[in-house]
Order: C-alpha cells, then sequence, then structure tokens
C-alpha cells in the first residue's frame, strides 16, 4: 500500500514533467531536451530564496516565475529563431541549451551537491500505514493541476488554440491564431509545471546539483513517449505508470538493482509494439 | 477603390518561381474567381496573400492598408479570412470546437453563440453533428464545417480555395448556391477554382492563371464565351 502511494506520488512528478515535453512537441514539434534543466533552475532558484528569506512558500513562489521567465526566455532566444529548421538542428540546439544551463548553474552553485531544508509534515497513519505527508502533498497537488491543465486545455479560447496549433498551424493562423504566442505561452506552462515538479523531487531527494534535473528529465521524457508523444493524457498516463513500476521494482530486493534497466526497457518494448505510445494518436497522412 | 489588390506579385519556392508578377484586383460586393489547371498558382497565391507563404516581391493591398508584410493573424482581424485547399478543419476537435475555433478573433461570447446557431441552421447537418469529432464527418460534409467556420469570424472579404475539390456532384452544387447566398448577405467573394464552368457561372469578373501569370481576364459571362477558355477550360 504504501509502495502503491509512493510510486503514485513519484509517478506525478514524472507526469508534470512529462507534461511540459509532450505539450512542447505537440506544439512545437520539437524535443526540448532542455526541459529537465529547468527542472534544476527550479531546485536552485528555491535554494537561494530559502537561504536570502528563509521563507519557503516565498521560495516556490520565486521558483515558478523563474523557471517561467526560464522556459520563456529560451525558446526565444534558442529555439525561435530556428522554426521551420531542420529537426536534427532544433534537436542539437536543445541539447545545447542543456549543457548551457548546466555549466552556468556549475559557475554560480560549484558541482558538489548542496542539501537543502524543506519543511517536512511528518507521517500520517492511513489504516495500518505510515505514509509520508510530503508524499501525499505531491500526489495531491500534482492531481489538482492535472487536472487544471487539461480543464484549460479543453475549456478555455487558449486552450482550444493550442490544440488547432498542434494539429494543423496554417488552419490556426487562418483563424485569428498568433502562433508564436502560443507556442511561447506552452514554453511557460511546461516550465512552470517543472518548477513544481523541482520542488517535489527536493521534498523527496533533499540534495541538488547542477546535472539533478537530467536523470528524472530522461525518465519523464521516457514516461511521454511510453504514453504517447504529444499527447496530453498519454503524459499523465506514462508518468503515473512509471512511477510505480520504479517503486514497484524497488520495493523487490532481488529486482531493485535493475529497475532502471527495466524502465528503459519498457520503453523499448513500447517501441517496438506500439510506436506511437499507449494513448498516441497515429497522423493520417493526407493525399 | 478596390477591397483587394495585388500588384505585381512574385513568390518563389527555393529557386522555382511560382508566381511571377500577377496582379487583380476585387472590389467590394463582386465575386471575383481565379482559374486555371493544376499547379497553375492558385493556391500559392491564395497563400500568400495570408502571409502563409513569403512574398518575394510586389504589394497586397486590403482596404486601403498595405499588408504585403502583415501576420495573417492580424490580417484575419482586418476582416479578410481564407477557406483553405483541403479544408483543413480540426479534425481531433469536435464540429462545435472547430466553429468556435473560427469565432477566435471575436469577443462577445453571446454573438458567438447566436452566430454558431446562425450557422447550424444554414448547415443542417452540422447543427445534427454539433458534438461529433470533425474528422468523422464525410468530404462534403468538412467542406460545409469550413466554410461555416470561416464565416465565423464574420469576414468583408472571404477567399475560398476550391471549396468543390473532391466532392460529389450533390455537394458541388450545394457548396456553390451557399457561396451565392453568403455573397448575398453582403460579403465580398475571391474564389479559386478548377470546375471553371461553375465558377464562372457564379462570378462577377475573372482571370485565368496559367504557369504563374495571368493570361486572361475580363467578366465572367465575356470569359464563358471566350473560345480559347473554353477550349482550355470548359471542355467545349
Amino acid at each position: 500500500m504504501s509502495t502503491f502511494i509512493d510510486g503514485l506520488s513519484l509517478g506525478a512528478i514524472y507526469a508534470l514533467i512529462a507534461l511540459g515535453y509532450t505539450m512542447v512537441y505537440g506544439i512545437a514539434k520539437m524535443l526540448n531536451f532542455a526541459h529537465g534543466d529547468i527542472i534544476m533552475v527550479g531546485a536552485y532558484t528555491i535554494l537561494t530564496t530559502l537561504e536570502l528569506t528563509g521563507n519557503p512558500y516565498l521560495a516556490i513562489a520565486f521558483s515558478i516565475v523563474i523557471c517561467t521567465i526560464s522556459g520563456v526566455v529560451i525558446e526565444k532566444l534558442a529555439y525561435k529563431p530556428l522554426r521551420g529548421a531542420s529537426p536534427l538542428a532544433v534537436l542539437i540546439t536543445a541539447i545545447g541549451v542543456s549543457f548551457f544551463l548546466q555549466s552556468i548553474a556549475q559557475l554560480i552553485y560549484g558541482s558538489k551537491s548542496r542539501p537543502i531544508t524543506l519543511p517536512d509534515f511528518g507521517k500520517m497513519s492511513i489504516g495500518s500505514q505510515e505514509i509520508n505527508v510530503n508524499t501525499v502533498i505531491t500526489l495531491v497537488v500534482g492531481g489538482i493541476i492535472m487536472a487544471g491543465l487539461t480543464l484549460f486545455v479543453k475549456k478555455t479560447n487558449t486552450g482550444r488554440a493550442m490544440q488547432a496549433v498542434s494539429e494543423d498551424k496554417g488552419a490556426a493562423l487562418l483563424m485569428g491564431v498568433n502562433v508564436n504566442r502560443i507556442i511561447m505561452i506552452t514554453f511557460a506552462i511546461g516550465s512552470a509545471l517543472a518548477a513544481f515538479a523541482s520542488l517535489f523531487y527536493l521534498m523527496q531527494i533533499p540534495s541538488i546539483t547542477p546535472t539533478l534535473g537530467s536523470m528524472p528529465g530522461i525518465k519523464a521524457f521516457t514516461a511521454a513517449v511510453i504514453g504517447g508523444i504529444g499527447s496530453i493524457p498519454g503524459a499523465m498516463l506514462g508518468g503515473v505508470l512509471l512511477g510505480l513500476i520504479e517503486k514497484i521494482c524497488l520495493s523487490i530486493p532481488a529486482i531493485g538493482p535493475y529497475t532502471t534497466a527495466i524502465e528503459f526497457s519498457l520503453l523499448i518494448i513500447i517501441l517496438l509494439v506500439k510506436p506511437i505510445g499507449i494513448l498516441g494518436k497515429k497522423i493520417r497522412e493526407k493525399v | 477603390m478596390a477591397l483587394l489588390e495585388v500588384k505585381n506579385l512574385e513568390v518563389f519556392y527555393g529557386m522555382i518561381q511560382a508566381i511571377r508578377g500577377i496582379s487583380f484586383e476585387v472590389n467590394e460586393g463582386e465575386i471575383v474567381t481565379l482559374i486555371g489547371a493544376n499547379g497553375a498558382g492558385k493556391t500559392t497565391t491564395m497563400q500568400s496573400i495570408m502571409g502563409l507563404i513569403p512574398i518575394k516581391k510586389g504589394t497586397v493591398t486590403y482596404n486601403g492598408q498595405d499588408i504585403t508584410k502583415v501576420p495573417g493573424h492580424k490580417i484575419v482581424r482586418m476582416g479578410m479570412t481564407q477557406v483553405p485547399e483541403g479544408r483543413r478543419i480540426f479534425q481531433q476537435l469536435t464540429v462545435y470546437d472547430n466553429l468556435l475555433m473560427g469565432a477566435y478573433t471575436i469577443d462577445d461570447k453571446k454573438k458567438i453563440q447566436q452566430d454558431i446557431d446562425e450557422i447550424c441552421t444554414r448547415f443542417e447537418i452540422l447543427g445534427e453533428r454539433k458534438n461529433q469529432i470533425a474528422g468523422t464527418l464525410s468530404g462534403g460534409e468538412q467542406q460545409m464545417l469550413a466554410m461555416g467556420r470561416a464565416m465565423m469570424s464574420h469576414p468583408k472579404l472571404l477567399m475560398l480555395d476550391e471549396p468543390s475539390m473532391g466532392l460529389s456532384p450533390i455537394f458541388v452544387d450545394k457548396v456553390f448556391d451557399i457561396i451565392k447566398d453568403y455573397h448575398k448577405s453582403g460579403t465580398t467573394i475571391l474564389l479559386v477554382e478548377q470546375n471553371a464552368k461553375k465558377a464562372l457561372s457564379i462570378a462577377d469578373r475573372a482571370y485565368v492563371l496559367e504557369t504563374g501569370s495571368i493570361s486572361l481576364s475580363g467578366t465572367a459571362t465575356d470569359l464563358l464565351n471566350d473560345e480559347a477558355v473554353k477550349k482550355a477550360y470548359l471542355g467545349a
């Protein structure tokens, strides 16, 4: 039972990050490999704000702001000039941005890992089980954010425009949609979600390095592909699935050491069996 | 004064010149048609006017304003929109959401609902299938949706790019009836068609496009009776 809750909560973290990958892919048709490093940016922002003010809530708010701005600025400076360029050029640029962010963090904070103390709400008991309150917070807040995002995309004008742009940029433009603005909003939302992910991540593993974003970033990307890249419910499903698998594997001593291998094998299997992912939509080529 | 004036338009795809300095105009209240064979450059002309393809040389003036370099989404707000070739409805959205997308530039929620009701009366089939995913509609129904969607923005000038393409004869007639009807309610129309006979039968004036240049122009009646046009486009 507690393994299950832990898995769901880790899954919520992966899902929040995976949403950033999948939304950007769906709308800008690019893989933003610097997305994981936004988590790192968020983590260091929380650390510094906490050191300066001691107020964890201010730290969280500030980290959301900084992450959102970073996402938008990166899109504007690094990706926007490449619109229409070959996907490979964009991909390599994204990897470059990732190294750039990591190097900046190393220059400012050094490469040693830094501990961070976030508020710990202790444990609560459900039936006979003891569960970290932080885990439950992650699960609940993560769930609320994802429900909110789903509503936003389905019910608002901007959300509908996002769906339209993801399907046909030209047709969306003919409706009067400013496609560049929609892409910018997508980066902003994805990065804000990454800020939440970084907070929840630190609540589980309270130490920060410049490469902190790499592993959760890659795993969330895996989750996005498993769920079907470009699909919002797919990213949520993929994230939760991967989180559950990770925690379940880790809880069994015999297979615990192979957890990461199992997760990435799952990716390979999915790519072999259903390359578009579990909830991926087949793109019908028009004749 | 012309509502839309295209002057010496040149468009390139890489090194290849697709449009070779064409000029034409659409006056307020007219139906003007641009006819021509496959690959003549009709769609390229349409797309470059809306800023979907960059213009190399020449100017596009709408309502007295130079819009050659204005981004397409702003042109829509100025009152000109297009039903693109191949319909390009949003397949994964519902019919209703497609219509809402058409009203993207309109802020008045009440007006939007009224307009949707009106469109659903004009196109009964859309009313019946309001909550259906648009990708499941038939080709003809999708064309109705594409036209209804464009009408939602209340354009002063509506451009239609091959609205009859790939449709059964019944739907072709329907499409042309709708265009005539919509024109009567006060919208200027620029119609691009391969079906020259049909297009000329509802148009006031026409231009014939041939490999990127305008080879003929005149009133629709004149062109209908022109020997060269008859031979090349009307199959007579």
